[in-house]
Order: C-alpha cells, then sequence, then structure tokens
C-alpha cells in the first residue's frame, strides 16, 4: 500500500492509463500548468492546454472518441459544462442510442465539483443529479484517494462516456489553486479521510455502479457521494453517543445508481436518510425515494441536501451545504 | 475634445487603491476563495466608462470590482461584497465574481464570454426602451475562444445594437499563453463577424479614452456595435495567488514539492520520447520565466504614466492622493465593522 492525496491518486491513476494505452490523451484549459507532470512525461500532443472554449473541446472529445481515441477531457468546474451541455447531453450520451448500439464513446470528462472553499453559487455546483438525469451519460462522484484513483481506471476503461467529479474540497490540489491560493491565513473544513488515504500499489478498475458500506449500522441509513459521505460519517459518530445506531453507504456513482445496496440497507434500518450536496428537487435524494417505494419499501425518509443558491459569505455557505449538525438533527428527527 | 487628465488619474488612482485595499483583506484571510482583480488595467476600465452615463449598462466578467466602481457603485458596499456581509452590494450572496447594481444596470459573471450576450441584451432593450444608451461588454482576449462571445458579436452586428466590446488583452488566457490556444488577429476576427474596431495600448488611458469616445458616439446614433481591443499587464496574473506567479518570484518555497514529482514523471518509463520530454520541460521553463517577468513596470502601469502627465502643482496632487487614500480607507474600515466576528459568527 502507499499513501497519496485525493489529487495524488487521481493523477497517478491517470498517468498509469496513459503509460498502458497510447489512445488516452489529456486535453482542457491550462493542463499544461494543472498537470504539469503529465505534460512532462507524455508531452504535448498527449496533455494539450485548450482554448476557453468548452463546447468545442467537449464536442472534440465526443468526435475524437467515436473516432479511437480514449480522450480524458478537463472542465476545470462542472458548473462550466453547461457553456458545452450539448456536447454531453444532445451527443456524447446519445450515440449509442442512435446506432443501435454499434457506436460507443469512450471518453472521460473531469471537473471540479461542490463547495465549501468560498467561490460561491457558479463554481461550487454539484450538478450530478442534473447529468445523471441523461440516460447515457456515468457520474461518478469519489469520496476517498483509493476510490478516486480506482474509480478513474474503470471510468477510462469504461467504453461510455463519464463524468468524473473531483470535489474541490477533498483535491488539494484544487483547493490550493481556487481556495488557499498559497495562503496561510485561512482554512477550509476539509475532511482529513478524503484529503489522503491509503491506496493500491497498482490500480484496479473499481467497478462503476457499486456502493460501498463506510459505517454498519442499524437504525438509520445514511446516503451519499463525495464529501457528504465525511459529514455523514462525523453525524453517525455524534449520533451514536446518543445511541443511535447509523449506517453509511457511500453510493460511490450516482449513475449507475447502486440500487440494490440502498434497497438492502434501508431494508435492515427501516429509515433512509439522504445527505446530497446538489439541488435538493428533482435530484438523487426524490430518486432514492422512489427507488424505495418501487421496491415496496414503507420508510421513514428524509434529505438534507442544498435548497437554494449557494451563497457567498462563508457563513451562510455553511448553512446551505449538508453539514455534520442538519445531517444530525435529521437523523434524530426520524428516530 | 480632450478628456480631463486629473478626472481619469482620480478615477484610476481610486480603482488601484480600492483593489490593493481588497487584495490585503483577501491576503489576511477575509476574503474566501479566488480573487480576481483588476490592478494594471485601470487605463481600460477607466478610458472606457469615462464615457458612460445614467442609464447606460456594463455588462462584466469575474473581474468587475472596478468597474462596479466606476458605474458609481458605493465603494464599502463592494468591500463588504467581497468579504461576504449581509450589508454587502448583493447582501453577500454574489462574491466578488457576482457583483449586480440593478440601479446601474451593470452585472458581472463568472462565466468566461458570458459579458457578450448579456450586453446585447441590455443593449436590445436600450433600443426599445432607452434610445440613445449603450451597453458595455468587458472581456478578457481568452473569452475571444468563447462560442457565446462570437455569437453574441454577429447578433450584435445584425441587430446593429448599440454595443461596445471591450477586450482586455494580457496575453494569458487563464495561465496559458495566448499565442498557443488563439489564432488570427482579434481584430480581424470581429471584423469577420460584422463588427469594426480598434486596437489600443491599454496603459494609456487618454489613448482609450479616445478610441472609445468615437465608438459610443456611434453606438448612441444607431450606427451598431464596436470592437475595442486594448493590451495590458496584470501583475498578479489570472488571479490572486496564480500559482505560475507564485513559482516564479519564491521558486524555493513553490516548487520544492512539485519539483520532486515533476522530476521523476519526466524520468520515469513509458511516456514521450526525450525529445518531446524535452520540449515539454523547456515549455514549462519559459512559462516560469514569463511569470517572473509579469511586473507592473512604469511602462505598463496606467495609473504612474497618466501622473507622470499630470501638470497641476504638486500640492494640489499630493490632496487628490491624500482625499482617494482616505476614501479607500473609510471604505474598509466600514466594511471591517460589519464582518463576521472572530470565530467566523456573523454580526447582526
Amino acid at each position: 500500500m502507499r499513501r497519496m492525496t485525493y489529487a495524488q491518486a487521481i493523477e497517478d491513476a491517470l498517468a498509469q492509463a496513459m503509460a498502458a494505452d497510447e489512445r488516452v490523451v489529456v486535453f482542457g484549459e491550462d493542463v499544461h500548468a494543472l498537470r504539469m507532470n503529465l505534460y512532462a512525461r507524455f508531452g504535448k500532443r498527449r496533455v494539450r492546454p485548450t482554448p476557453i472554449s468548452e463546447s468545442a473541446f467537449l464536442g472534440a472529445a465526443v468526435g475524437a472518441a467515436m473516432a479511437g481515441l480514449r480522450p480524458v477531457a478537463e472542465l476545470v468546474m462542472i458548473d462550466f459544462v453547461t457553456v458545452a451541455s450539448d456536447a454531453l447531453i444532445n451527443h456524447a450520451a446519445k450515440v449509442e442510442a442512435f446506432s443501435g448500439g454499434r457506436w460507443r464513446v469512450p471518453m472521460v470528462v473531469r471537473a471540479g465539483c461542490g463547495g465549501g472553499y468560498g467561490d460561491g453559487g457558479q463554481h461550487e455546483q454539484a450538478l450530478w443529479g442534473w447529468l445523471a438525469h441523461i440516460p447515457g451519460l456515468t457520474v461518478v462522484v469519489p469520496s476517498t484517494p483509493a476510490d478516486a484513483g480506482g474509480l478513474l481506471t474503470a471510468a477510462i476503461a469504461d467504453d461510455g462516456p463519464v463524468v468524473f467529479l473531483e470535489h474541490q474540497l477533498l483535491a488539494d490540489d484544487w483547493l490550493e489553486y481556487l481556495g488557499s491560493g498559497g495562503r496561510t491565513t485561512i482554512t477550509y473544513d476539509v475532511p482529513a479521510e478524503g484529503r489522503e488515504g491509503e491506496v493500491p500499489d497498482r490500480w484496479h478498475p473499481i467497478p462503476l455502479g457499486t456502493a460501498a458500506v463506510r459505517r454498519p449500522g442499524t437504525d438509520v441509513t445514511i446516503v451519499g457521494v463525495g464529501v457528504g459521505i465525511h459529514r455523514a460519517a462525523a453525524a453517525a459518530e455524534t449520533l451514536s453517543r446518543d445511541g443511535i445506531s447509523a449506517s453509511v453507504l457511500d453510493l460511490r456513482s450516482v449513475a449507475p445508481l447502486d440500487r440494490e445496496a440502498v434497497v438492502r440497507d434501508v431494508g435492515r434500518t427501516g429509515r433512509l436518510l439522504v445527505v446530497d450536496e446538489d439541488y435538493r428537487d428533482f435530484g438523487l435524494a426524490g430518486e432514492l425515494a422512489a427507488t424505495l417505494l418501487e421496491a415496496g419499501l414503507t420508510v421513514r425518509y428524509a434529505r438534507v441536501a442544498v435548497e437554494g443558491t449557494i451563497p457567498f459569505d462563508p457563513a451562510r455557505e455553511r448553512q446551505a451545504l449538508p453539514n455534520v449538525e442538519r445531517i444530525a438533527a435529521a437523523a434524530r428527527a426520524l428516530m | 475634445m480632450a478628456p480631463d487628465r486629473v478626472a481619469l488619474y482620480a478615477k484610476m488612482l481610486t480603482c488601484r487603491r480600492l483593489e490593493e485595499a481588497i487584495a490585503e483583506l483577501w491576503q489576511q484571510g477575509r476574503i474566501s476563495g479566488e480573487m480576481h482583480l483588476g490592478i494594471g488595467e485601470e487605463g481600460i476600465n477607466v478610458g472606457v466608462l469615462d464615457h458612460l452615463g445614467d442609464g447606460d449598462a456594463v455588462a462584466l466578467d469575474h473581474r468587475g470590482t472596478a468597474g462596479m466602481l466606476l458605474r458609481g457603485v458605493d465603494m464599502a458596499a463592494i468591500v463588504k461584497e467581497c468579504m461576504g456581509t449581509v450589508d454587502g452590494l448583493c447582501g453577500g450572496m454574489g462574491g466578488h465574481m457576482h457583483l449586480y447594481s440593478k440601479d446601474h444596470l451593470a452585472a458581472s459573471s463568472g462565466i468566461v464570454g458570458a459579458a457578450g450576450p448579456a450586453a446585447c441584451g441590455f443593449a436590445l432593450a436600450h433600443q426599445h426602451l432607452r434610445p440613445g444608451k449603450v451597453a458595455v461588454a468587458f472581456f478578457g482576449e481568452g473569452a475571444m475562444n468563447q462560442g457565446m462571445l462570437m455569437e453574441a458579436l454577429n447578433l450584435a452586428a445584425v441587430w446593429e445594437l448599440p454595443v461596445l466590446f471591450v477586450c482586455r488583452d494580457n496575453g494569458l488566457a487563464i495561465t496559458t499563453p495566448s499565442a498557443w490556444v488563439t489564432s488570427g488577429d482579434l481584430e480581424e476576427r470581429a471584423r469577420g463577424l460584422g463588427v469594426p474596431g480598434g486596437s489600443v495600448n491599454g496603459t494609456d488611458v487618454e489613448a482609450v479614452w479616445r478610441a472609445t469616445r468615437e465608438m459610443i458616439d456611434r453606438a448612441r446614433r444607431g450606427r451598431g456595435p464596436s470592437f475595442l481591443h486594448a493590451s495590458c499587464m496584470r501583475p498578479e496574473g489570472h488571479f490572486l495567488g496564480d500559482p505560475l506567479i507564485r513559482m516564479a518570484r519564491s521558486p524555493v518555497a513553490e516548487t520544492k514539492t512539485r519539483l520532486g514529482e515533476l522530476l521523476s514523471a519526466t524520468t520515469s518509463s513509458d511516456g514521450a520520447s526525450v525529445t518531446q520530454r524535452a520540449a515539454s520541460l523547456g515549455k514549462i521553463t519559459a512559462m516560469l520565466g514569463r511569470a517572473a517577468r509579469t511586473r507592473l513596470g512604469h511602462a505598463h502601469d496606467p495609473v504612474r504614466r497618466m501622473r507622470t502627465r499630470l501638470t497641476i502643482p504638486s500640492d494640489d496632487l499630493a490632496t487628490l492622493e491624500r482625499e482617494v487614500e482616505l476614501a479607500v480607507a473609510n471604505a474598509v474600515e466600514d466594511a471591517l465593522r460589519s464582518a463576521p466576528a472572530a470565530g467566523g459568527e456573523v454580526l447582526s
């Protein structure tokens, strides 16, 4: 085993994939600087900085993937996918269906996501529910370094389009770039287990669409992805002192959604609490409720999610994002 | 008609001092997240916005603090918004990238290129509701590769919208040299879309002022949009704490962790040929060298350039500068009074 940060794990897994397969190419804004190590090792043909032209380079990723490459396109932040959503929603996600299953689009879109470092509501969105809504897209949200590397390995090996979302609080490179900018005068509430941890010596794919039980429990199942998992684990710790045993289930990908794992765990506990850093309405939280209803389960249900545009003010930002206090309070209310 | 040099200088100095004060607050950790300032581009902001009056509209990008100030937004409200307090310009909801003032028809956006379509919409409303009024869009040269801005240029031309498109060119698209990612000539590109324009040295506020005057006049007379391409040098790069600038200025402190990884990446097996790796390292070195040279010397500093042209008595100049500094200091003091207390609790 090795120890790595979340960002190092992603870069290491990407380097492993690039070394193994010449068809894996990286492009995106500033990648020669942001991915300096890959640029130095693999050269400018395989690590290309792009103009600030998301619709052109994401659209080109679709075409390149159709024509034999396995592009890993970097969007900087998932908020910027809105500028290029046509490439993903109308093309990457549709080609397989339109071609009668004869043509697939093996591409990965890497993007930072998520809040807690003070950039406000146009740079901190999650948007995974919005993307997962589109048939044909895989949406991955790792919460630990080991998952980040293993899931990226699977994403690159996958023959369809995968959106790979790196939480900006967990990815130390993003947090340094966007949040601190070399300052030691500011701190952010970064979950330590997500930022750095043990990773395998060599990356093996973690199957997409498999949830992981982070903490077993009997009274309530807390389900989420990304930073939400670490907030949920901290809340579970608090709840255990009150005699409430919470299970924490990390979905790891929003699409495919591991419905079986959710049904299994909630079937035992009888209570579901969804922790979602994405918008509350019409998203993952509602989808999980539908999943239980379709499985014939009648359970107690609550959701802690983002209810409006994320405020810039750090104090209100913290309240808007699912935090430990909100999660613990919602779990207690379910008892 | 000649510009009022003293007035232009006072406006530029106010922008500079305000943004320096914001930078200090950011360095102190009183502002979270990124911080994009317009230090070095005051000549463009002032030279253009000096022509605007009541009823005119402005679409700003992520670098909008100076633009807001120059349209008459209260200085303390801007500082407070940067700090996220409830009495900030937008109640602390937007932060520096999302400054809005409905009263001034001034809006910003953190999405590159978004100022183009927004200005077209403002101008369309002017055509219907406020004939003779104009809309100005500010963006960087990096945004010239954004589809929505190219579409906006065409739209403005075919609808003969009263828009001035202002491209502030510091030669870097985020941290990528624009020459690597931008083909052709920007002025020609705009002209190809039917928007005539001109290029100007953006560090010369009088030159910007003169170039803009005709373009704004043209728009007011219903003759359609123009494109102003203005060069500038921003000493802080893309944003405060720009990693390239940091690496270039404090190479030992900033690169000691990166260097090991970079060396091991460069020498590891499986990868590009030795020639290609050497080319990559050469580009990285050139990039850092360029960042090291990014300093606001006299020739690139619009504020200092204008100051040397002033002919007013030195006592008057000193008074003016003291007044500017006092105004900024008062605004900062006001903002600090409404800032969160230690421990992160918001005073209400």
